[in-house]
């Protein structure tokens, strides 16, 4: 079984956090990443800064900005994937950016620096199903799964082709907008997660909005998996090379919220 | 399915060097088995470029509108309102002018204007938001959003949108907000929200990106008018077929006037709208060259948004094309002393027209297109906008190049009122 399914497969809801790999500096990441496993977290995203975060909101722009203002490369946030996956052989690791600076070196050079790096899968946020083939047949021939988004506009009709190509997880954006806004009326989610589940056979994770840790236990009760970013990258912001600690206390308070979410609800 | 058509046979313009009389004068009568005008494919691709490289919220959004486009496009109902409205509303047709004086001062071919400055608003800019905005309200959407640089975009946009009684945002650098200044107080009298941008360097493509953000969060209402021929598809298209009415008309004004199509078109190029509205009807005829004119900025080996000479093929603002960017994929800030320029990709039908070699692309410089700038004053009466004063400043190193007999057509597609603040400023006045 593969890591990403593993982490799924625990018999309970899996906690997903994001951060902007690079922020606040590249040697500042290893920390913040160990901070996110110690705390509980099942998968983690790392976010490859890119200078045009087109769906982000000011906290991952700011973020963004950062990473790249210390000297973020390409080069390294491999080298901080395969130094995590050195220290992490059983944790999921995800890269999360945009097409640009994944596809410029070609998809196949990508994808082969994954797999070296140990990165299990990547969500880029700019390449539909409709432009598949920049990126899809890479990650796919090379064992790399492709984490695709669904949002409140996928309808029934879209959803398959979402779903074609998607392994790993689904991540559903559970409001039409950027990162950091507010989060989507519970019902709506609890609606789209059923209608998504009744077609998935991977697993479902939602994401956007979410901050603490009473929401994401609300999602974990229908949901396989929370992923929660701009509140972590808040404190990054806050607390600068110092943020290992409040990252390790707010993941900690989310994975036991999501981890317990389901029980005795049944 | 559309095939592309293969390498054409066109040969490549010397431009610097334009052999005197060797020039083929008149048309070509071969019949052409390929036409460069069937682009985009059905996934809004022209050969590897362009695209719809958009997050998953707006995909849904974008099949709507190219769908709606298509019923558009085919609806005669559709085509006379944007007629009557460029007629009526825009002062369509725009004049084509011989412009005696600077044909004289550069002793060389006869140089035509297309004069789209004349335009209401003061820019070839409005051709397209009136085409955007019926659609728009086609649609049932009831809030406009746009992305500004120099400020005409979101001069036009606010004007459609007053004219129509639609509520408009627009978004606009922090720096071009300065420079612009004049456009933000029209924008703001003509009833539209003007939201300065402060990310990045300020200028259009952090415009852009903020116009992208609020669109994915307001998808069921918004209708994002994208000013130049760029973005996801179909924009690339849906803008070049609007603007288009700019070369339609210079072709028959053309032949009305002269008898014969002019022997090379010459338009600046930010995101590329004018110039592809100007190239797009002539495209498939062969004895017509054309050259797009870049941003040089302070030279092609320091600062400058020339996309096509100094970048490489990369994806943004939904559409793979030529961009300034670094070897990580890092999008690089242009500069260029006009704002409309000053945007480091360029639409993907240009990428395109540039790999195949059907039209030629050089740049100047902000210096280059400043002394362009005083040269239309001096010699024609017309004070041009900084962006086709860099279409000028190339016609200014051609023409000379070229016989008596023939003829460039540039496209004069802003007047200048918005930049004298600025030129000033340049020029070491002040106002
Ligand atoms: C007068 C004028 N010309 C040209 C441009 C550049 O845009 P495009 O290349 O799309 O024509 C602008 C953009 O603001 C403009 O205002």
């Amino acid at each position: 079984m593969s890591r990403l399914a593993q982490a799924f497969a625990k018999g309970r809801p899996a906690l997903v956090t994001f951060v902007t790999g690079g922020d606040p500096t590249p040697d500042a990441t290893a920390s913040i990443l160990d901070a996110l496993v110690e705390g509980g977290a099942d998968v983690i995203e790392l976010g490859m800064p890119f200078t045009d975060p087109m769906a982000d909101g000011p906290a991952i722009q700011l973020a963004n900005l950062r990473s790249l203002g210390a000297g973020t490369t390409t080069a390294a946030i491999f080298r901080i994937a395969a130094e995590f996956r050195a220290r992490h052989p059983e944790v999921p690791l995800v890269l999360m950016g945009y097409a640009n600076p994944m596809t410029i070196r070609g998809a196949d050079w990508f994808a082969t620096e994954c797999v070296k790096a140990g990165v299990d899968g990547v969500i880029c946020v700019d390449i539909p199903p409709e432009e598949d083939p920049e990126l899809g047949p890479a990650l796919r021939d090379a064992g790399v799964s492709l984490i695709r988004l669904a949002t409140p506009t996928t309808d029934h009709a879209r959803l398959p082709a979402v779903l074609d190509g998607s392994s790993g997880f689904l991540y559903y954006v559970s409001v039409a907008g950027i990162t950091g806004m507010q989060q989507a009326a519970q019902a709506s989610i609890d609606e789209a997660v059923a209608r998504i589940k009744a077609s998935a056979t991977i697993p479902v994770a939602v994401g956007f909005g979410v901050r603490t840790p009473d929401q994401a236990a609300a999602i974990a009760r229908v949901a396989d998996g929370v992923v929660v970013g701009s509140a972590l990258v808040d404190l990054v912001a806050k607390h600068g090379t110092d943020a290992a600690g409040p990252v390790k206390e707010l993941t900690a308070a989310l994975a036991a919220a999501v981890h317990s979410a389901r029980k005795g609800a049944f | 399915m559309q095939h592309l058509p293969p390498a054409p046979k066109v040969r490549a313009l010397q431009i610097w060097t334009f052999p005197r009389g060797s020039a083929k004068r008149g048309r070509m009568n071969a019949p052409t088995p390929n036409s460069f005008r069937t682009l985009p494919d059905e996934r809004g691709h022209f050969g590897q470029f362009g695209g719809r490289y958009v997050a998953e919220t707006l995909m849904p959004l974008i099949l709507d509108l190219e769908a709606e486009y298509r019923k558009a496009k085919a609806d005669p109902a559709f085509q006379a309102e944007f007629d009557d409205l460029l007629e009526h509303y825009v002062g369509r047709p725009s004049p084509l002018y011989f412009a005696p004086r600077i044909t004289e001062e550069l002793g060389g071919a006869q140089i035509w204007f297309k004069r789209d400055e004349l335009n209401h608003t003061g820019a070839h800019k409005i051709n397209n938001c009136v085409g955007q905005i019926l659609l728009a309200m086609r649609m049932g959407k009831t809030r406009i959003i746009a992305e500004t640089g120099a400020g005409q975009h979101g001069v036009a946009t606010a004007t459609v949108c007053a004219r129509f009684g639609l509520p408009c945002v627009i978004f606009m650098g922090a720096t071009d907000v300065a420079r612009q200044a004049p456009n933000v107080f029209r924008m703001k009298l003509l009833g539209a929200e003007v939201v300065p941008v402060t990310a990045g360097a300020g200028t259009l493509k952090d415009a852009m990106n903020e116009a992208l953000r609020d669109w994915v969060a307001n998808v069921h209402n918004t209708f994002y008018i994208i000013g130049t021929a760029a973005g996801p598809h179909p924009y690339p298209e849906m803008v070049r077929d609007f603007q288009s009415v700019i070369g339609k008309e210079a072709r028959v004004q053309m032949m009305e006037r002269t008898g014969r199509l002019p022997d090379v078109l010459v338009a600046a190029i930010g995101g590329g709208s004018n110039a592809i509205g100007l190239f797009h009807p002539f495209l498939d005829d062969p004895s017509v060259k054309m050259l797009g004119v870049e941003a040089a900025g302070h030279g092609l080996d320091k600062e400058h948004a020339a996309s096509l000479a100094g970048g490489r093929p990369g994806i943004l603002h939904g559409n793979k094309t030529y961009l300034l960017q670094d070897e990580d994929g890092q999008i690089t800030e242009g500069h260029s002393i006009s704002a409309g320029l000053d945007y480091p990709g360029i639409g993907p039908e240009h990428s395109w027209l540039k790999e195949i070699g059907r039209v030629d692309y050089t740049s100047v410089t902000d210096k280059e297109a400043l002394n362009a700038f005083q040269l239309l004053c001096r010699t024609e009466g017309i004070i041009p906008a900084l962006e086709p004063a860099h279409a000028i400043a190339a016609v200014q190193k051609l023409a000379p190049t070229m016989d008596k007999d023939q003829i460039i057509l540039a496209n004069l597609c802003g007047r200048g009122d918005k930049d004298i603040f600025s030129v000033a400023e340049h020029l070491g006045v002040s106002l």
